[in-house]
């Protein structure tokens, strides 16, 4: 399984955030996407999950599902993390579990999560960290081979960055793909960096 | 099939839970119907007469009053983004959010409807009419809603304007419910022909308010 793009461009509100990017992840192997604050490096993982669309250039899946969309084989772990405070932690899960495909057990995944006591809890309760936990849980839940993560150690404590890292390592050994944007290291020895923004665009024409 | 199942459930969940809107629709409902004899007074045929009419502007407002969180709380916690790219086509997942809003504020309307005709002074047989114009078209209403919810979700304050432009869309529905519901009390139209194009207005927009809605949705995303 690989997963390419060519020169590729993004548009967003009229202003060019980047283009002429370019990058091809195999199986088990990671990218750090970095660059200065609005570089494009949120837009492109939201380009690559198909909720942007994209100016130019290509993007495409070798050997994955024909029938699915790029987006449908992959996670997208955002800014915000999709927590409704009104359901317990569990049943959080237990429906983004449903929503995006099932296949792993609930239960393991938030073990490896960390909140596994917590699992009766209403989610408004959880600190930004336990949120931050609790959509990593559903990474583990729902096994979709590409993981696209914005920041994911972002609200996360040190122990909790070393578990993320450890099921990091696990997906890629699994033949998972990770694209990661980050200012700093997330604790993947073997990713490749893909550097964003070594230019300022003007407005698009 | 599974994932829109554990969608309707969770909605209808959240809508019972704290913050939910699924009592407030009705309890605002049944505020609108117990003011207007205070705002007219105790004239009984008129209330009778106009009974019909503040039973369908009240079941107008209630339901407007929760659309515009059906999509901008998903929007918010960026729950929509994992919602889009889910396995379900787009259009049926918010088919299913519209069906779990229905269920939640719609029917809760059609059922104390019946009740609250008694303030209004209509007797129960004709009641029976209007409650049942209620079930017909109240789906219309939040189907229509569905259009204005998803333009206005990227707006902080999008509850205005979504009533500005859902409600001149619901006019032929008002028509119609209320024509239906007066022809089946006070006549002299029969019930049939009112009824079935405001039937035919809920099936129209259960097909265009998902098309519309999605393809908003995917473009004010961007």
């Amino acid at each position: 399984m690989r997963l390419w793009a060519e020169n590729l461009a993004c548009v967003r509100g009229g202003r060019r955030v980047f283009a002429g990017v370019g990058f091809a992840v195999g199986a088990g192997e990671a990218l750090l996407v970095t660059g200065r604050n609005g570089a494009g490096k949120s837009s492109l993982l939201r380009l690559i999950a198909g909720l942007v669309r994209h100016a130019e250039g290509r993007l495409g899946l070798d050997a994955g599902e024909a029938e699915l969309s790029i987006g449908e084989q992959a996670h997208y772990l955002g800014h915000q993390d999709a927590v409704k405070p009104s359901l317990s932690v569990a049943e959080n899960l237990v429906f983004w579990s449903a929503y995006l495909g099932g296949g792993g057990s609930c239960e393991a995944a938030l073990s490896a999560a960390g909140l596994s006591e917590l699992a009766e809890l209403p989610a408004a309760y959880l600190s930004a960290g336990q949120k931050r936990r609790l959509s990593i849980a559903r990474l583990i839940a729902v096994p979709r081979p590409i993981w696209l993560l914005d920041e994911p150690t972002s609200a996360l404590d040190a122990s909790a960055q070393s578990q993320l890292a450890a099921l990091m390592r696990t997906h890629l050994d699994g033949g998972g793909m990770i694209l990661a944007a980050a200012h700093g290291s997330i604790g993947l020895e073997r990713a490749r960096e893909l550097r964003l923004g070594f230019e300022e665009f003007g407005p698009a024409t | 099939m599974s994932a829109l199942k554990a969608l309707l459930i969770r909605d209808m969940k959240l809508a019972f839970r704290v913050g939910g809107g699924a009592l407030i629709g009705a309890l605002f409902f049944l505020i609108v119907v117990v003011l207007t004899p205070f705002a007219i007074g105790p004239d009984l045929a008129l209330l009778s007469r106009i009974g019909p009419a503040i039973l369908w502007l009240g079941a107008l407002l209630a339901s407007l009053l929760t659309l515009d969180r059906l999509f901008a709380a998903d929007y918010e916690d960026g729950s929509l983004d994992l919602i889009m790219t889910g396995r379900a086509q787009l259009e049926l997942a918010i088919l299913t959010k519209a069906l779990a809003h229905w269920l939640t504020t719609g029917l809760p309307l059609v059922i104390i409807a019946p009740l609250l005709g008694l303030l209004l002074n209509i007797d129960l047989a004709a009641m029976k009419y209007v409650a049942l114009t209620l079930l017909a078209g109240t789906p219309a209403l939040t189907f229509i809603g569905l259009i204005g919810a998803a333009l206005s979700v990227t707006l902080r304050r999008g509850g205005l304007l979504l009533a500005v432009l859902v409600l001149p869309l619901t006019i032929p529905v008002l028509i119609f419910g209320v024509a239906a519901a007066n022809s089946a009390i006070i006549g002299p139209v029969p019930f049939g022909p009112p009824f079935t194009i405001l039937c035919g207005l809920s099936l129209a927009s259960l097909v265009i308010g998902p098309l519309a809605a999605a393809a908003a949705l995917r473009h004010g995303l961007e």
